[in-house]
């Protein structure tokens, strides 16, 4: 039973989260916590944790493309995107999401991953056009502005997880292969990745139908006013 | 051949620009803990692999206690909304096309530098082209906007201190999967989730499986690490060998349920954290709130996929 004592990494995370403690703080205490009752010195955890950090710095390589986005934004970018849907009749929050679900299902499907993510395409341009178009369905109130923004990430994150699989060279299909391989199943990545197709589908449609009641929330508000 | 040192470089000097900006920063009152922040985080990207791997802990730890007792702060300033409406009035719908050179480069890159065998790391392709992608666009952008030379990095510099500590937080939990790997957790929690499979039921089995994948990427934040650990204990033992199923079915669509857990979970932080703090939104967990409604059906489908086309 005493192996059960390296979860308690998790069980620190888990109260961490919970607690509201700062998430850097937590990830520390819980690594520290995991490595000692693995029976790993200090000086050991700190350097694996060392290690994977430098191993992973690609993770926050994306905020280089900042600047630019900057840039566009002092020159009116957010405006400009508002301003579009402003002048677009029948776009709606719900529908210009789903378009987007869409696309980004699609070039996903098709490996290009990092054509559109959260500080490219989502901070610049999405989210400032779901909420204009939002604007245009009623008053916001502080908590349907958040709400409309919060969807307009979830939306991103939907279409690049239940796309990116239908993709052969993708990582999470490349490490299917390798991991049945050593079970000594040998499956082609063409093989797993058609099976992404039907869920790839249930992702649109539920997601899209939440979209669709987001609209009917936006839109009803307005006739009762 | 270029690869991930030119990218870590590029990153480098980003950081090292924001770091010194914020020093410079008056109207921030914790311009040195912004300062140190960046500057520290320029110095892993620009000297990480010569630091040695605990020094680079200590780096960490470092970065860590200075966003942890709150050092990191905001400075006033910017364009005012004005200002920004007549600029935006002025350039108009071109903004658009200099928005989408970026994802125009980086798709030619993933395409083109296939036929250009030698000049770019294969494996690093994607990385490699945004970041030609991002200095041709501010190349663009300096040519055509005629912005002060440093108006870029302030612009950016900006939006970086309104992530702040939430920046590096994908990279700790990261990390943080190699340390859970080391000390075996996976190990552990394979073999407590086999023990709840229930006798003779497939379809149990399978809800075992779907289940354990959702709730232990929620855990590690990432479904990459759960996969293995749920395979090895629950699909290919129970549901491939005893009871028949189709691998190709189980395994491709086990791990989408476990991305339904990704979708659930804080410890996701370049998905669910990342775009709250980039968004400004007042509640961290907002968009994991925001997908949840998205994640439960689409586990229960997964599940009933499983059941349905791998028998």
């Amino acid at each position: 039973m005493s192996e059960m004592w390296v979860l308690s990494g998790i069980a620190v995370m888990v109260a961490g989260f919970v607690l509201c403690f700062n998430p850097l703080l937590v990830v520390v205490a819980a690594a520290a916590v995991t490595g000692l009752t693995a029976g790993l010195d200090l000086h050991a955890i700190v350097s694996a944790f060392g290690k994977a950090f430098n191993d992973t710095r690609y993770v926050s390589v994306v905020w280089i493309v900042l600047p630019v986005i900057g840039l566009l934004e002092a020159h009116g970018l957010q405006e400009r995107a508002r301003g579009l849907i402003a002048g677009l009749k029948g776009a709606t929050t719900g529908r210009l999401l789903t378009g987007y679900l869409l696309i980004r299902q699609l070039s996903s499907a098709l490996g290009l991953t990092s054509v559109a993510g959260h500080a490219q395409t989502v901070r610049p341009l999405v989210a400032p056009m779901a909420e204009a178009a939002a604007e245009r369905q009623k008053d916001l109130t502080e908590d349907e502005r958040e709400q409309v923004k919060a969807m307009s990430a979830a939306t991103d994150n939907v279409g690049l997880f239940f796309g990116e699989d239908i993709f052969i060279a993708i990582g999470s299909i490349l490490l299917m292969v390798g991991f049945l391989e050593q079970q000594g199943i040998i499956l082609s990545p063409f093989e797993l990745s058609v099976w992404a197709i039907p869920t790839a589908f249930a992702a649109f449609f539920i997601h899209g139908f939440r979209l669709w009641r987001l609209d009917r929330r936006l839109g009803r508000k307005e006739a009762g006013q | 051949m270029i690869g991930l040192p030119f990218v870590y470089t590029l990153a480098g000097m980003t950081f090292l620009a924001f770091a010194v900006l914020s020093l410079r920063d008056a109207s921030n009152a914790k311009r040195w803990g912004n300062g140190a922040f960046w500057g520290l985080l320029a110095l892993s990207m620009l000297a990480g692999d010569r630091l040695g791997d605990f020094a680079n802990g200590l780096l960490v730890l470092a970065l860590v206690a200075i966003a942890g007792t709150g050092q990191l702060g905001r400075g006033a300033g910017g364009t005012t909304p004005e200002v920004r409406a007549k600029r935006a009035e002025r350039y108009g719908n071109h903004l658009f096309l200099l928005a989408l050179v970026i994802p125009a480069t980086a798709l030619a890159g993933t395409f083109g530098f296939e036929h250009l065998p030698g000049l770019v790391n294969p494996k690093q392709v994607t990385l490699v082209s945004l970041a030609l992608g991002a200095l041709l666009a501010l190349v663009i952008g300096l040519a055509w906007l005629r912005p002060h030379p440093a108006a870029p990095l302030q612009e950016g510099r900006r939006l970086m201190d309104s992530v702040g500590w939430a920046a590096i937080l994908p990279q700790m939990l990261a990390s943080l999967g190699a340390v859970f790997a080391l000390a075996g957790v996976g190990d552990v929690v394979g073999q407590l989730m086999a023990g709840v499979i229930p006798e003779g039921s497939r379809f149990g089995a399978v809800i075992a499986f779907t289940l354990g994948m959702a709730l232990f990427t929620m855990v590690m934040g990432n479904a990459f690490a759960a996969f293995p650990v749920m395979a090895a204990a629950i699909a290919v033992p129970v549901l491939i060998r005893q009871y028949g199923g189709d691998p190709a079915v189980v395994c491709a669509i086990g791990m989408l349920a476990g991305f339904c857990g990704t979708l659930m979970t804080p410890m996701a932080a370049n998905f669910n954290i990342v775009p709250a703090a980039l968004l400004e939104l007042k509640d961290r967990n907002a968009v994991v709130w925001a997908q949840v409604g998205t994640a439960l059906p689409l586990l229960a489908i997964n599940t009933l996929l499983i059941w349905w086309f791998a028998f």
